[in-house]
């Protein structure tokens, strides 16, 4: 048999940039989206919904709303209790994180602005709302942690008594001698870095239709969730079901980045709905409430420093990180892992032999919090790069020239961080080669200079970056989540001539449906437009993690491509028979079995036919099996790292502090690439949400901790007249750990995207001397740095 | 209290009993199954429920249907089975110029109107036009580089 | 969020919808483009009892021009503003400002009587009616009446309309081939209400800049005219030397709020960037 190795299979779709199979019903606005879907005697919930931060739940009367027109039913938290049990996001291996129970419905307390109090269904949404209206609910106000500081200032009001204080999790590192190392140091720099708290802004809001067939006792979930196996899970725990009772189908999802991957107590409320109804039940979440109860993330605080020898060698890294999450870690995979995340990515790019960190994750009555898209990385990086750079600044020395200086050599793997991240290999100095043969630095730097002179300001900012790809069980499952780290891929021959995969992983938009029908036809030898996927429902696909933390093509790519492997081996044993030769000789290309001398000689259709209907044409102790299953997990590396590097130019204008970003630039090294033009696309995406987060993304909170732009208008996302082209190039760093050597890339240019604009601004406000380490970087923020007012 | 409305709803009349309270969007989504219209925000900022009504691009979240009473309304469906955005959807999927698809159709429209009063947009003008369709997954580069690329390909077509 | 239940009736004469507001006063609203109605009603921040669709009253949708007055029918869209050669020709500050209200689909709908009569502080077309000084004529089951832009704006979303009142038209007069016209909007994001702008008229004259009207949006309760700013500026033969003064009189002129956006302060000094560039602008053609 030839082509053993992954790029070397005849007719490979493996780094071709073929367009994905099923557009064609997207772009015909004919997809299926879960608020598209209609049951029989479908009914829509509604939610009442807690108007302050933090209030007792003294008494809610239903009376009047149930006797609205067009009501079914109207639920309290305390009536679903009987049916919905509570969570608690807690892991083991986050060791410290505490956390309370939380219900579908709040019963005893609502502990944020958004958090339902009861539920009313309807025949209609609207009818919903309007008895939801006339939902009395009696609340007593009280003191309410409105941030992360006043939770943990000393008279806090503490939200959970039970737990003691608002302080969910805290994890300290240190690593080296990291006083030593600021003593000696020749130029120390440090600053408070300030995030936005964002959120994810989907343009399809969170939807769910659970219907229970009261008939076959099960639940059959439409969600658009990134992890069905992991929500058949809980769904089944909590609402007191076996597994199989259970079954989550997941069609078209318009946008996630991680935010569909969380369990929601609405969600749960509406499955709990349905099996109270014995009827299906449909909520979709409208702009408001995605705004409300969506999960938030990034909200930190983190002063860093940085410890430099006169030559740029940085000695020490020390941070301390303070963020405040909602009043619940949010279920099953909990508030602390960004923060988590932040501690282990600092300095990652570079040799650190010094490094100190204190993160603290404190309970607030604001929105809960949770994972999005590059978890903790834009933190991480942030901190990073602007410290390298205020570094670079005090030495008189290049930003280039101290990260050439510092950053690990690409020699030097495997190895790992200061804070244990283990490395397989990386390519920061090749990655940084790429990006100088992309930008013409000394042309961006000449022109810098020309226009100062003129009085206009432009800037270049740059920021490398690590990032965490391909999770093992070291993630979530040695924390005790049934949340699994491997991935499935179930291939079959079909009757006539098809090739059908049936695989773990989900797809929502990002292509992952084209990702594995290329694998799959080139790991069989078949045309792409004879592959089918099939994905994204518990009852038909096999048991896996789904699609988070940039894992799809890494794992389940390689479970589709030791499924396709497979598949052609077995294929290959009836042509030999079929044909009079050995396996060993033949191949499989565009849909023939090919011989020796690469002439085709049997089609997959053929060989079909005469194994599904005229098996009594093969040997009578030869039982053909055209179909093969195979599952893969990351073993050896607790993480697939890679490794890139990005680039801003923008222009402040000082006088009114508005930004115009000029051109941006992306060097990415993710390993093999299934198709070029889809990873070139996650990385702009990603860019794109960066460049919000750098410059118009806030969730704004006051002192009530009501969140006051909880609207499309307020929340400012990035458009397309205000973005600029971004510039893609690559590296190939392939991991050794699969055939394919793929790792991921979906979070890539969100990790460092803002960390390059908030450079650039600084370097283009260089020569007047103040530097800026919050975002988002508003004309305010900017005006009030150069001190006009 | 329901009013009567009749519309050419893609070419077919239609003839149905609303609520007033009932916007577009939500009428051709629940009344007449055209699901290709989608909701994103109901403040009229996203663009995701975009259609044509009398030919022009509007926000169906905006627009009640008793008031599309007498209108000529177009979906995505009518103007993908009609073919005349047929070049833009391939020149869409060509450049993966969508991803999960749900702010696609509403920036089918929208670039459709931009080509029709525009054959030549550059870049800046293209950005524009769509500067009120929000997408979440692409970025907009790719987007941009279809619709500048059917322009292209229209206009050599006619020489 | 789905508007709460209301009646519907799309009047076929203005005297119909004028009848009903006077019989139904506050519980109902007239619906013209309904681009800011609309969203109030599916937040339910509003919700009327009976909404008056006016879009039929076509005769309301008119650009005309006599001698140097223009008048405009209170249904002309936004893109009929932006695409009129007449207004091109006439009142290029219409035209300028037409375009950058929001987006393309919003202007299809959206008229200049309902922006007038919306009144939001930060909205482009008040500004330009302050900066015009232009007549808003109103119209009720008792008559007509003529109310001057200056006396129209009165706090946010507040204008001297009555309830049993529906705008009909705007007239601008003054308009001659000595006209000349500035504006200036910054928003964070190409179509986003300002943060501030400035409509600026005026008359270029052989003493210099007279009528000038500096109109400044964004930045207050209601567009603001910077009266002291525009008498620094006035009648001076070189009015760049009394630019430092105009500035100086902004902050007596506006008073600025602060919001979400953007603080009163920073409102103020973006004003004053706002003027010498809008100033500038305006004084090129006549180097």
């Amino acid at each position: 048999m030839s082509g053993q190795s992954a790029l070397d299979r005849p007719n490979s779709y493996i780094s071709r940039a073929v367009p994905r199979p099923n557009l064609g019903r997207l772009l015909q606005g004919r997809g299926q989206y879960v608020s598209d879907m209609n049951l029989p005697r479908m009914v829509h919930v509604a939610f009442v919904r807690s108007p302050y931060a933090h209030a007792r739940i003294v008494s809610i009367d239903t009376r009047t709303a149930e006797a609205a027109p067009g009501i079914v039913a109207v639920v309290t938290g305390a009536e679903l209790a009987k049916v919905c049990t509570p969570w608690i996001g807690v892991l083991s291996h986050l060791q410290g994180l505490k956390s309370a129970p939380q219900h579908a419905i709040a019963v005893e307390r609502a502990c944020w602005v958004g958090e339902a109090v009861a539920a009313v269904v309807a025949s209609s949404r609207a009818e919903a709302e309007d008895a939801a209206a006339q939902v009395e609910v009696v609340y007593e106000q009280l003191p309410i942690v409105p941030d992360m500081e006043a939770a943990l200032a000393p008279d806090a009001p503490v939200i959970h008594p039970e737990l003691g204080d608002n302080l969910a999790f805290e994890r300290r590192l240190e690593v080296g001698e990291v006083d030593a190392a600021f003593a000696q140091a020749d130029a120390v720099a440090e600053a408070e870095f300030v995030f936005g708290r964002h959120t994810g802004v989907t343009l399809e809001p969170r939807a769910i239709l659970a219907d229970w067939n009261a008939g076959e006792e099960r639940l059959t979930v439409y969600l658009g969730t990134q992890a069905p196996h992991m929500m058949q899970t809980i769904l089944a725990k909590h609402l007191g079901l076996a597994e199989a009772q259970v079954r989550v189908v997941c069609k078209d999802v318009g946008g996630s980045f991680g935010i569909k991957v969380h369990v929601y107590a609405d969600e749960m409320a509406t499955a709990a709905l349905a099996k109270i109804l014995r009827r299906p039940v449909k909520y979709v979440a409208d702009r408001v409430e995605s705004f409300l109860t969506d999960i938030h993330a990034r909200d930190h605080r983190c002063k860093g420093r940085i410890a430099v020898a006169k030559d740029g060698t940085i000695l020490a890294f020390e941070i301390d990180d303070l963020t405040g999450i909602g009043p619940y870690s949010v279920y099953p995979r909990t508030s602390a892992i960004e923060a988590n995340q932040v501690v282990n990515l600092v300095g990652g790019p570079y040799v650190v032999p010094n490094y100190r960190a204190r993160a603290r994750v404190a309970f607030t009555n604001r929105n809960v919090m949770c994972q999005y898209r590059a978890v903790g990385h834009p933190i991480a990086c942030s901190v990073t790069e602007g410290l390298v750079d205020f570094a670079a600044r005090k030495l008189g020395m290049d930003p280039i020239e101290i990260r050439r200086r510092n950053l690990i050599r690409d020699d030097a793997y495997p190895t790992q961080s200061a804070s244990g991240m283990k490395f397989e290999a990386l390519s920061h100095h090749a990655t940084l080669a790429k990006l100088l043969s992309m930008i013409d630095y000394a042309g961006l730097r000449a022109e810098q200079a020309r226009l100062r002179a003129q009085g206009i300001y432009r800037g270049i900012g740059f920021a490398t970056f690590i990032e965490i790809t391909n999770p093992s069980a070291a993630f979530y499952g040695v924390g005790g989540a049934r949340i699994s780290s491997q991935d499935g891929a179930v291939v079959r021959l079909d009757a006539a001539g098809g090739i059908v995969c049936q695989t773990s992983v989900t797809e929502q938009g990002q292509g992952t449906e084209a990702m594995i029908a290329q694998i799959i036809a080139s790991a069989v030898g078949v045309p792409l437009s004879k592959v089918r996927v099939i994905l994204g429902d518990t009852d038909n696909t096999p048991y896996g993690g789904g699609t988070w933390a940039s894992r799809a093509t890494g794992i389940g790519g390689e479970a589709a491509w030791r499924a396709g492997v497979a598949l052609r081996e077995n294929i290959l044993k009836v042509a030999g028979i079929i044909l009079q030769a050995d396996p060993a000789v033949l191949d499989i290309a565009d849909g023939q079995v090919i011989d020796a001398e690469k002439r085709p000689r049997v089609g997959l259709e053929e060989i079909a036919r005469i194994v599904y209907f005229r098996p009594d044409t093969l040997p009578a102790d030869f039982q053909p099996e055209l179909i093969a299953t195979r599952h893969y997990t990351p073993k050896k590396y607790p993480f697939a790292f890679t490794n890139g590097m990005q680039a801003s130019w923008l222009e402040v204008d000082t006088r009114t502090g508005f930004i115009t970003l000029l051109d941006h630039w992306v060097v990415e090294d993710c390993g093999t690439v299934i198709n070029p033009q889809l990873v070139d696309e996650q990385i702009r995406g990603g860019v794109v949400q960066g460049l919000g987060a750098a410059l118009y993304e806030k969730c704004l909170y006051d002192a009530r901790a009501q969140m006051l732009n909880a609207n499309m208008a307020d929340y400012l996302v990035p458009m397309a007249a205000d973005m600029p082209d971004i510039h893609v190039g690559h590296v190939q760093t392939p991991t050794a750990e699969s055939a394919l050597g793929a790792k991921g890339a979906g979070e890539a240019g969100t990790a460092g995207a803002a960390a390059a604009v908030v450079n650039a601004v600084n370097d283009a406000l260089a020569p007047f001397g103040v530097t800026i380490s919050e975002i988002p970087l508003t004309p305010e923020r900017v005006l009030k740095a150069l001190g006009v007012i | 209290m329901k009013n009567r409305v009749r519309m050419i709803v893609n070419g077919d009349p239609v003839e149905a009993e609303v609520a007033p309270r009932q916007h577009l969007a939500d009428f051709l989504r629940e009344a007449l199954g055209l699901t290709g219209t989608h909701i994103g925000c109901e403040h009229g900022v996203c663009g995701a429920c975009s259609v044509r009504l009398d030919g022009a691009v509007i926000r169906g979240c905006l627009i009640f249907a008793v008031q599309a009473d007498g209108a000529r309304v177009e979906t995505i469906e009518g103007v993908s089975d009609s073919g005349e955005i047929a070049d833009l959807q391939a020149a869409f999927a060509a450049r993966n110029a969508l991803q999960c698809g749900y702010c696609t159709p509403g920036m089918l429209l929208t670039a459709q109107e931009l080509l029709m009063q525009n054959a030549a947009p550059d870049r800046e003008a293209i950005r524009e036009y769509l500067s009120g369709n929000y997408c979440r997954c692409t970025g907009y580069q790719a987007i941009i580089d279809a619709v500048e690329a059917t322009a292209k390909a229209r206009r050599e077509a006619k020489q | 969020m789905k508007a709460a239940a209301f009646d519907y009736v799309r009047t076929e004469t203005l005297n119909q919808a004028l009848h009903i507001l006077s019989e139904r006063g506050e519980a109902a609203r007239i619906l013209a483009g309904g681009q800011s109605l609309a969203p109030a009603l599916n937040l339910r921040l509003a919700t009327p009892d009976l909404l008056v669709d006016i879009n039929g009253l076509t005769k309301l949708r008119f650009i005309t021009a006599t001698d140097d007055v223009l008048r405009l029918g209170a249904l002309t869209r936004h893109v009929d503003l932006a695409r009129s050669e007449e207004i091109a020709g006439r009142c290029p500050l219409l035209s300028r400002a037409a375009a950058h209200i929001a987006h393309p689909a919003i202007r299809h709908r959206g008229t200049l009587g309902g922006s007038l009569a919306q009144a939001d502080p930060a909205a482009e077309l008040p500004a330009c009616a302050l900066a015009l000084d232009a007549v808003i004529v109103a119209s009720s089951s008792s008559g007509e009446r003529r109310i001057a832009a200056r006396d129209f704006f009165l706090g946010v979303y507040q204008t001297a309309l009555r309830p049993d009142e529906v705008l009909t038209s705007v007239e601008i007069s003054g308009l001659g081939v000595d006209r000349i016209y500035g504006f200036a909007k910054l928003a964070r994001r190409q179509g986003d209400f300002a943060i501030i702008g400035l409509a600026l008229a005026a008359r270029r004259s052989d003493r210099g800049f007279v009528d000038l009207r500096l109109a400044f949006f964004g930045v207050a309760d209601r567009p603001m005219l910077a009266v002291r700013a525009a008498a620094a500026l006035e009648g001076k033969p070189d009015p760049t030397r009394s630019l430092h003064e105009a500035r100086a009189a902004l902050r007596a002129d506006l008073n600025p709020v602060s919001d979400l956006h953007a603080s009163a302060e920073m409102r103020l000094y973006l004003a004053d960037v706002l003027l010498e560039r809008v100033f500038a602008e305006v004084l090129e053609p006549a180097r």
